[in-house]
């Protein structure tokens, strides 16, 4: 006879709540005439085809840059892997933005160095941008594989006569294939729900022709788009899931020390990948703020959008602990934390479209902030689940059982043990949100109050409208959050890594520092 | 103070703790012993309140707890030492002790007492095992609890340290006059430590008593193995001897042993010198720092192990003759099929 942890009860209910826009999808849907229309088809083809290329790209460019980030010796390791990370960071509306603008005839590198370059947009142009902003998922699972592999079979290989090249290829790369899966599956999953790429490079793929339809009022045509969106997305997760991790006994790692010639040939292979997807969005924004300063923006923008992203922030943490903790305590709640997870998988566009209905039927609702707030709660709510939940799981449960041995009632033990030990986890989730939401561009459109204009809707409406150049401002701000949003990630990656070091080293000093403190005794 | 009856513990289909009854009296120290997974530590968590109980009753002070009828771990006045120590990392030593107290004065002389004065203001992370070991049963002590359970207080220390700190705890246990369960795999620590011993095998608590006679009358085979080296021997019990191929001995039966029995010898019980007729071979030997240790291998019968001066040096297959010189009573058990 258990009783119920204490947590179930609320994470239930924001479970629920998190079902909440697919139920009203489905209901919307339901009324929509003509399912399935030539029309239909042909953005179904375009959809799959920008999201097969991308996939592709992401692991053509992602593989070897993976076998280079994780075994060559390069100088400055750590800073190409940041910068090759970063492009992960950026959303790619202003990937997608600046590559528009500074391609083809008249474009911004015409003007600047007078070579004619080609126009970049349609499904090339999508597939170019998608490919360089998402080939670090392939990078980084690739290169967590790889790092996992003990160099004993490579060693072996080679002093069996193959060479590094054919070692690489038929000893390494087949072991590390569900890391490169994995990676290309996420790929896949970001241009599925990606709104500003395809909308910028005009490509019709559903995302696109979502928000046209509810830009003309058929948001029942809307809704049944966003179910076949829904049910494509579901089918990528699903095979995401049949994507096991293999484990190896872990090892040391493959060390290459290159010659100078081939440092050389490495970096003249990461330049042009980190120029494009980093350089070239900085340059066509400093160009524009050089040439027409900062016209047009209001501070007004920044605090709409960093408000809107605060109160995000601290509802999704507040709601996270109770379903953090719940699928700690057991299974039921387990499923209850994989629910809210569905959030990340809904594309923003198809949530924006859901939460407007729900909107039109409580008109108290319609047009509010509150609304927009819940919209990025609904998505990011994850992100600070999962911080809470891994600093939560690494608190030693005989800590809670020492406390309340010493008598302290659960809520006593929880308050005074439990939150300070898990703060860290809570300020990380809500610093994550937080700049998640400063840069969502498909639902804030969708939902804003009228007059609300935030950084990336005021970006969006200087693309529409054709000043390109007043993008510089809110594009650089953008930039930032990014910047600020992947140092967060990687120093949380090191503490991790960091701390798992300090804990072995300790183990293995232990003993000997101890004998040493008892001797002074 | 504390008495568990017919408690089971289960955990899905299977019963970790099964049928236990046991009384702990005033002061005393209760070792609890047992291999690993005979379901010593589920004990300790079904008595402090952190597993749920499935039958049977505890009586804790006041409170009488049964499967309908829980208590709360906090409400039950019960101190924990955990085998990790559970220090809370946020807090200093002086903290940490203090948890839940108005009064802090008995932080100061807990400290005091244990030799943790100087290390007061220091954070969990900066002691060494033993220190850590320390104010774990600081704090447990100042929070002034009816009962004190261990669990394998010190499982997570060096040899050297084990020793002396097995005596410091007793002896701080001894002086606050509260009674304690401590539950260790270790047999040397239950048998030096423990004013009475209950052994515990698969769930079940197979003896309940002072060390020696743990030790001398083991009611089962595997408590006579369990807490020391035991070889068995074939006899004949007449009375209240043994007569075996080796000598008679003095014995006291076990169950209401009679006629063929196996006698339990332990490696002190016997003598052994080379001799070239002899009874027996030596199969190898052990090297022990003040003793030696030999199997040595019957003519007719088992493997007896023998312990003998660190000055007598044999070979394997030397011949050499076993007799029994003890004057305690060993224990006889009735012949088994083994």
């Amino acid at each position: 006879m258990r009783r119920l942890p204490l947590s179930y009860p609320l994470a239930a209910l924001v479970a629920l709540a998190a079902l909440m826009p697919i139920g009203v999808l489905l209901q919307l849907g339901w009324d929509a005439t003509g399912a399935f229309s030539s029309r239909t088809l042909g953005i179904l083809l375009n959809t799959l085809l920008l999201t097969l290329f991308t996939a592709l790209g992401a692991t053509l460019l992602g593989v070897p840059l993976a076998l280079v980030a994780a075994y060559v010796q390069l100088p400055w390791k750590r800073l190409w892997l940041i910068l090759l990370a970063a492009p992960l960071a950026m959303p790619s509306y202003i990937g997608a933005f600046t590559f528009y603008a500074a391609f083809g005839p008249g474009g911004e590198l015409e003007t600047l160095f007078g070579f004619s370059t080609p126009r970049l947009d349609g499904l090339p142009g999508a597939t170019l941008v998608m490919t360089l902003y998402t080939f670090p998922f392939v990078l980084l699972t690739t290169r967590a594989s790889l790092r996992g592999l003990d160099a004993s079979l490579v060693d072996a290989a080679r002093t069996l006569g193959l060479s590094l090249l054919m070692s690489l290829w038929r000893v390494v790369l087949p072991r590390v294939s569900n890391g490169i899966a994995a990676g290309a599956l996420l790929a896949a999953l970001y241009t599925l729900s990606d709104f500003g790429t395809p909308a910028i490079m005009r490509v019709d793929t559903f995302t696109r022709v979502i928000f046209v339809e509810y830009n003309a009022f058929g948001l029942s045509q809307a809704a049944m788009l966003s179910l076949q969106l829904l049910a494509i997305v579901g089918l990528v997760l699903f095979l995401e899931t049949r994507v096991g991790s293999q484990r190896e006994r872990p090892g040391r790692p493959l060390s290459l020390w290159p010659s100078r010639w081939q440092t050389g040939a490495a970096f003249a292979a990461l330049l042009p990948v980190v120029g494009l997807a980093i350089g070239l969005p900085l340059t066509v924004f400093g160009v524009w703020l050089i040439r027409e300063g900062t016209g047009g923006f209001d501070v007004r923008y920044a605090w709409n959008s960093a408000h809107a992203s605060l109160l995000a922030a601290l509802v999704a943490v507040v709601l996270a602990v109770p379903v953090a903790h719940a699928a700690i305590a057991g299974k039921a709640g387990r499923l209850m934390e994989r629910v809210t997870y569905l959030g990340f998988g809904v594309p923003g566009i198809v949530l924006g479209t859901a939460l407007v209905y729900v909107g039109l039927q409580l008109p108290l609702l319609y047009q509010t902030l509150a609304l927009l707030v819940v919209a990025y709660v609904f998505r990011f709510l994850p992100l600070a689940v999962g911080s809470v939940r891994s600093t939560a799981e690494r608190l030693d449960p005989s800590l809670i059982q020492a406390a309340r041995t010493l008598g302290a009632s659960p809520r006593e033990a929880f308050w005074r043990i439990t939150m300070p030990l898990t703060m860290r986890g809570l300020v990380a989730g809500a610093a994550l949100v937080f700049l998640e939401a400063m840069r969502e561009l498909p639902a804030t459109l969708l939902l804003r109050p009228t007059d609300f204009e935030t950084l990336a809707t005021y970006l969006w409406q200087v693309y529409e409208a054709g000043y390109f150049g007043r993008a510089a401002v809110p594009g650089l701000l953008l930039v930032l959050i990014s910047a600020v949003g992947l140092a967060l990630m990687l120093s949380g990656e090191q503490r991790a890594e960091m701390g798992f070091l300090k804990d072995e080293k300790a183990r293995d000093e232990e003993p000997r520092d101890e004998m040493l403190k008892d001797e002074k005794r | 103070m504390l008495e568990v009856r017919n408690l089971c513990v289960r955990y899905g289909q299977t019963a970790v703790v099964d049928d236990v009854s046991l009384t702990l009296g005033e002061d005393e120290i209760l070792m609890l012993v047992g291999p690993t997974g005979c379901g010593k530590t589920t004990i300790l968590r079904a008595i402090a309140g952190l597993v749920p109980i499935s039958a049977g009753e505890i009586q804790l002070g006041p409170w009488q707890i049964d499967p309908k009828r829980n208590v709360p771990p906090e409400k039950r006045n019960v101190g924990m030492v955990f085998q990790d120590f559970a220090l809370f990392p946020h807090m200093s030593v002086e903290q940490n002790v203090g948890f839940r107290l108005a009064d802090k004065s008995p932080v100061d002389h807990w400290l005091r007492l244990l030799g943790l004065e100087p290390l007061r203001k220091a954070m969990p992370d900066s002691l060494s095992g033993g220190q850590k070991q320390r104010v774990a049963l600081a704090r447990s002590l100042a929070h002034q609890p009816a009962l004190i359970l261990l669990d394998e207080p010190l499982s997570n220390l060096d040899a050297a340290l084990k020793d002396s700190l097995r005596w410091e705890i007793r002896q701080a246990l001894k002086t606050a006059g509260v009674p304690a369960v401590w539950v260790t795999h270790d047999q040397e620590e239950a048998l030096s430590v423990g004013d009475r011993v209950g052994i515990l095998n698969g769930g079940r608590l197979e003896q309940l008593d002072s060390p020696e006679v743990c030790f001398c009358e083991p009611r089962t085979r595997f408590v006579a193995r369990f807490l020391g080296e035991a070889s068995f021997l074939t006899g004949q019990l007449e009375g209240d001897v043994v007569h075996t191929s080796i000598g008679t001995a003095p014995a006291t039966p076990v169950n209401g042993a009679a006629g063929q029995v196996d006698l339990l010898v332990r490696p002190d019980d016997v003598s052994m010198e080379l001799s070239s007729a002899g009874n027996a071979r030596i199969d190898h030997g052990r090297y022990e720092g003040g003793s030696r240790l030999y199997a040595v291998q019957m003519d007719e019968g088992p493997v007896m192990e023998v312990r003998v001066s660190h000055e007598t040096r044999l070979k394997p297959g030397d011949r050499v003759s076993l007799r029994i010189t003890t004057t305690h009573p060993l224990a006889a058990f009735a012949r088994s099929e083994l």
